[in-house]
């Protein structure tokens, strides 16, 4: 019976909207029969939750996994990404190769993070290496660069350290666990300005993985020029990017809001800087969104009913090397331009494409491959099947979305730089 | 000696004398010092070992001007010199009173306390918010197209009786322009069967049918530093990752010593003087380059570039050769001293000037090169799009070119627009008097310029600006308001411009 899907929504956003109205489809409650509920987070942990959860019917779709948090909470974040690295050590996997000074090849792209205050002695401990380093202080559970600070003396996170003194699991109300990672201070600049990534990426299914990215990116720009001088550590205008922060900025302008496009920033580095060093930096970008994913993989609850587009946080610092900096389960659909606006649109039109296939009502027994037509301005990033398909031989690294055609050589970036294969 | 062997002789001191000034002198006179060093050159034949060793190290002179009177160096044609006067006159009131009104001398020295500020915000002028409201722009780009429509050749009689003949744009002098036949044999690279960048090098085409050899011949060409060669090569476009090297090498830059010190020396002149036109110059780059999609993070480059660009008196002597003769000041008390001259930029408007500088900033970072590759494309190209001449490449010209291409190829699109009073000059005008700078993506833009330096010419403008129309044409045969025209037209940065050139030259019936 091909009814008309029915979609609840708790994020009451235009672009979201829209989108459901364009296909055709039914909104109802939460109490309803309903097929496809996009859901904030806090609503997601009450669908899942021990207490409160409910089973999940096979025509119903919702666009968060369960556990998402080993992903997007920044501390969660970290220590999945150090579990899987030191996993790979002691396989004696090529990819956890280290360099002379004990640094990881290719697996280093997360900044030195401690969680505080459970391992403010080992921080303290960095700390003193390189007493003149500059870090940044980030609360676990906020988001849009709420209670971000930057340190650079000791005194500055004295409170964290009254509960150090014992190592034992001594649960912190979440409210007051923060991160403390190494502030890049040396971001790649452009018209002197400090500006991060954010690309959107869809995972469809954790096993096998199977994720997309989204060609449309973009760069946010800070008002003000970068300065690593000491006396602005303290002036967020010119150290953090999010637009949250940033509109509130004397020059933020609303026409073009402080952004430029992915590809606009491929050819200004391509220009300036040649296209070899593009092509490894784009490479490298993709590399570590993958890795990430295939960090949290084995603990996600790789529930069927379930999607996720995540916002990637990437900054670059000036020796083009890409940096992750955080994963959000939750990016923001709000429009700051007109072009943003089309953009987010666009965005989730494409990404209700490959998780509700035809539109029609959905059903979790299907094998989640959609038809290349349907990618829009996603690419497909890793398929885990199409590569462990062609053996372990073979280095994939197919981006285009004729992953095996007869144009599978001719992805513009694959090949050039030199990486292990890819299980 | 005779008259002839005297006038040579006399031409060949000009150049030397013009030579010696130069750039090129300094690079011959180093490499001169260095030859000393090389085995071949011997002390009795000193003379003649280094001009061989130049004749095979590839330096060569520049070409020698014409022998003509000046004004036809400028402008040949009388009542286009006349009109270029003119306009120039209603400038120069307009400032003057400006400068009454405001009681703001032209120029002025800057008190040493403002330079140190200066000085410290150098690279963040984009963040000041002076007081502008009382500066009123000197005038809007449609006042010039007005002075161009209103443009008369005396000696020309046009005749009552309309004919096949009769010209229905808004351009009435008779100028000669190119029709599709003769483009097609000027830009003959840009055909069907020759390889593009911009069009054969997108995703579904394999790179090696023609881009990865494309790019092998730009490498090679920049190893050997052929600038002629470079010309030729980026009328097929340019790859990203070389075009920077090629434009330079196209235009002669090179990052010497003593052309930072130029620019430092043309920083150093900002700081401590300060013109009425800077506070212009501020409010146009404010408006536009500020809010554009792609060049508001090159906001303060824009500054630097244009406030040392209008104290830059190496750029007078283009005007030799440009039909406008720009208002010209003295720092207050040094009346005549040419080291002491500002000059406005031609027409006073800046964020057109500012326009051509933004798309440069995604090739140099380096200021004193940015400024340097600028310059060069100013007394190139881009002062011919605002000043009135007959040039081929000058902004009437190309006005006239894409109206007389339009109503040849296009009649029914044409007469259409002109019934319903939409005349197209009044909306193509913007895109070419700022070489579409701010309409197109950034990547086509630079595809476009590639070919404003592979040809030597602003042609392809107007061609563009036809082609933008035949594409839209069916969207525009159903409108019935200028504004609606507008409409259709206002959003060009999802065109793709090769294709739509190679359409509109060698794939539209004839």
């Amino acid at each position: 019976m091909a009814g008309k899907v029915k979609w609840v929504t708790d994020i009451e956003k235009s672009v979201l909207i829209n989108n459901f109205e364009k296909r055709g489809w039914v909104q109802v409650t939460e109490n309803e029969d309903w097929n496809f509920y996009w859901m904030s987070v806090q609503t997601i942990r009450n669908v899942f939750s021990v207490e409160t959860g409910y089973r999940l019917s096979d025509d119903q779709i919702v666009n968060h996994f369960p556990n998402h948090y080993e992903l997007t909470r920044k501390d969660l974040m970290v220590k999945n990404i150090k579990r899987y690295r030191k996993e790979l050590e002691k396989e004696g996997s090529p990819l956890a190769e280290k360099d002379e000074n004990g640094k990881y090849l290719y697996l280093d792209f997360v900044p030195v993070t401690y969680m505080l205050p459970a391992d403010y002695n080992l921080f303290v401990e960095e700390f003193r290496k390189s007493p003149s380093s500059t870090w940044i202080m980030k609360p676990c559970g906020k988001a849009q660069g709420k209670g971000i600070f930057l340190i650079n003396k000791l005194s500055q996170i004295k409170k964290w350290s009254r509960d150090s003194k014992t190592s034992s699991f001594v649960s912190q109300s979440t409210k007051e666990a923060y991160v403390i990672s190494l502030y890049i201070n040396n971001p790649l600049l452009i018209g002197g300005r400090k500006f991060d990534l954010r690309l959107y990426v869809l995972v469809s299914t954790y096993r096998p993985l199977r994720c997309y990215m989204y060609k449309l990116g973009f760069c946010r720009f800070c008002t003000v020029k970068y300065t690593p001088s000491t006396s602005e550590l303290d002036n967020m205008f010119v150290h953090l990017t999010n637009v949250a922060i940033q509109k509130h900025g004397d020059d933020y302008n609303h026409i073009h809001g402080g952004k430029w496009t992915v590809s606009n920033l491929r050819l200004y580095l391509e220009s300036t800087r040649g296209k070899e060093v593009t092509s490894k930096l784009f490479d490298e970008i993709h590399w570590i969104i993958v890795q990430s994913l295939k960090a949290v993989a084995p603990v996600m609850n790789n529930d069927k009913h379930c999607f996720e587009c995540y916002g990637y946080d990437i900054i670059i610092d000036d020796k083009l090397k890409p940096w992750l900096i955080e994963v959000n389960a939750s990016p923001s659909l709000t429009s700051s331009t007109a072009n943003d606006r089309i953009l987010k649109y666009n965005l989730i039109n494409d990404t209700l494409n490959i998780a509700v296939p035809n539109g029609e009502i959905p059903d979790c027994k299907w094998n989640k491959s959609p038809p290349k037509e349907v990618l829009g301005n996603y690419e497909i990033l890793y398929d885990e099947e199409l590569a462990q398909g062609d053996g372990a031989d073979r280095e994939l690294r197919s981006r285009s979305g004729q992953a095996l055609g007869p144009k599978a050589g001719r992805s513009r970036d694959s090949g050039r730089t030199v990486l292990t294969t890819w299980k | 000696m005779s008259q002839e062997e005297s006038d040579i002789s006399l031409i060949i001191a000009q150049i030397v004398q013009k030579l010696k000034g130069s750039n090129l002198y300094a690079q011959l006179e180093r490499q001169a010092w260095a030859s000393l060093q090389r085995p071949e050159i011997k002390l009795e034949s000193l003379k003649e070992d280094i001009k061989e060793f130049f004749k095979i190290s590839g330096l060569f002179p520049l070409p020698s001007h014409p022998a003509a009177p000046p004004e036809h160096l400028k402008e040949p044609l009388v009542y286009m010199r006349k009109a270029q006067g003119s306009w120039e006159k209603r400038i120069l009131k307009s400032l003057n009173s400006m400068c009454t009104e405001l009681s703001i001398p032209l120029a002025r020295k800057r008190p040493v306390g403002e330079q140190k500020e200066l000085l410290n915000k150098w690279n963040e002028m984009g963040t000041d918010e002076p007081d502008l409201s009382l500066f009123r722009p000197v005038y809007a780009p449609k006042d010039f197209l007005e002075v161009l429509i209103n443009l008369r050749n005396p000696n020309y009689e046009n005749g009552d009786s309309l004919s096949f003949r009769t010209h229905l744009g808004l351009i009435q002098v008779p100028l000669k322009v190119k029709d599709i036949p003769e483009l097609k044999e000027c830009f003959i690279e840009l055909g069907l069967n020759t390889g593009q960048l911009g069009i054969d090098d997108s995703t579904q085409v394999p790179p090696e049918l023609f881009e990865n050899e494309h790019v092998r011949i730009g490498q090679k060409v920049l190893a050997e530093q052929d600038s002629a060669a470079a010309q030729q090569y980026v009328r097929q476009g340019s790859p990203t990752a070389l075009r920077a090297e090629l434009w330079a090498l196209i235009l002669n830059i090179s990052s010497q010593p003593e052309d930072i010190l130029y620019y430092e020396q043309l920083k150093t002149n900002v700081i401590q003087h300060d013109l009425l036109v800077d506070s212009l110059i501020y409010k146009d780059v404010k408006l536009t380059a500020s809010n554009d999609d792609y060049y508001f993070v090159f906001e303060d480059y824009l500054y630097q570039v244009l406030l040392c660009f209008s104290r830059d008196t190496s750029v007078l002597s283009h005007f030799a050769y440009n039909s406008a003769s720009p208002p010209k000041s003295y720092i207050r008390g040094k009346l005549g001293l040419e080291e002491y001259a500002v000059f406005y930029p031609p027409n006073g408007k800046s964020n057109v000037i500012a326009s051509s500088i933004a798309p440069l900033c995604f090739l140099y970072h380096e200021p004193s090169k940015l400024y340097q590759i600028f310059r060069e494309m100013y007394v190139r190209f881009f002062f011919r799009l605002h000043s009135i001449s007959s040039h081929p490449s000058g902004i009437v010209s190309l006005c006239l070119l894409f109206e007389t291409l339009l109503q040849t190829y296009l009649p029914q699109l044409f007469y259409h627009l002109r019934e319903i009073g939409a005349q197209p000059l009044r909306i193509s005008f913007k895109w070419m008097v700022r070489a579409f700078s701010g309409y197109l993506a950034t990547d086509q833009l630079l595809l476009l310029w590639d070919r404003i330096l592979g040809y030597n010419s602003l042609e392809i403008l107007a061609v563009l600006a036809a082609a933008v129309f035949a594409f839209r044409a069916v969207n525009l045969m159903e409108v019935t308001s200028l504004a609606a025209a507008e409409a259709v037209l206002a959003d060009l940065s999802t065109l793709k411009v090769m294709p739509l050139l190679q359409i509109f030259l060698f794939a539209t019936v004839t």
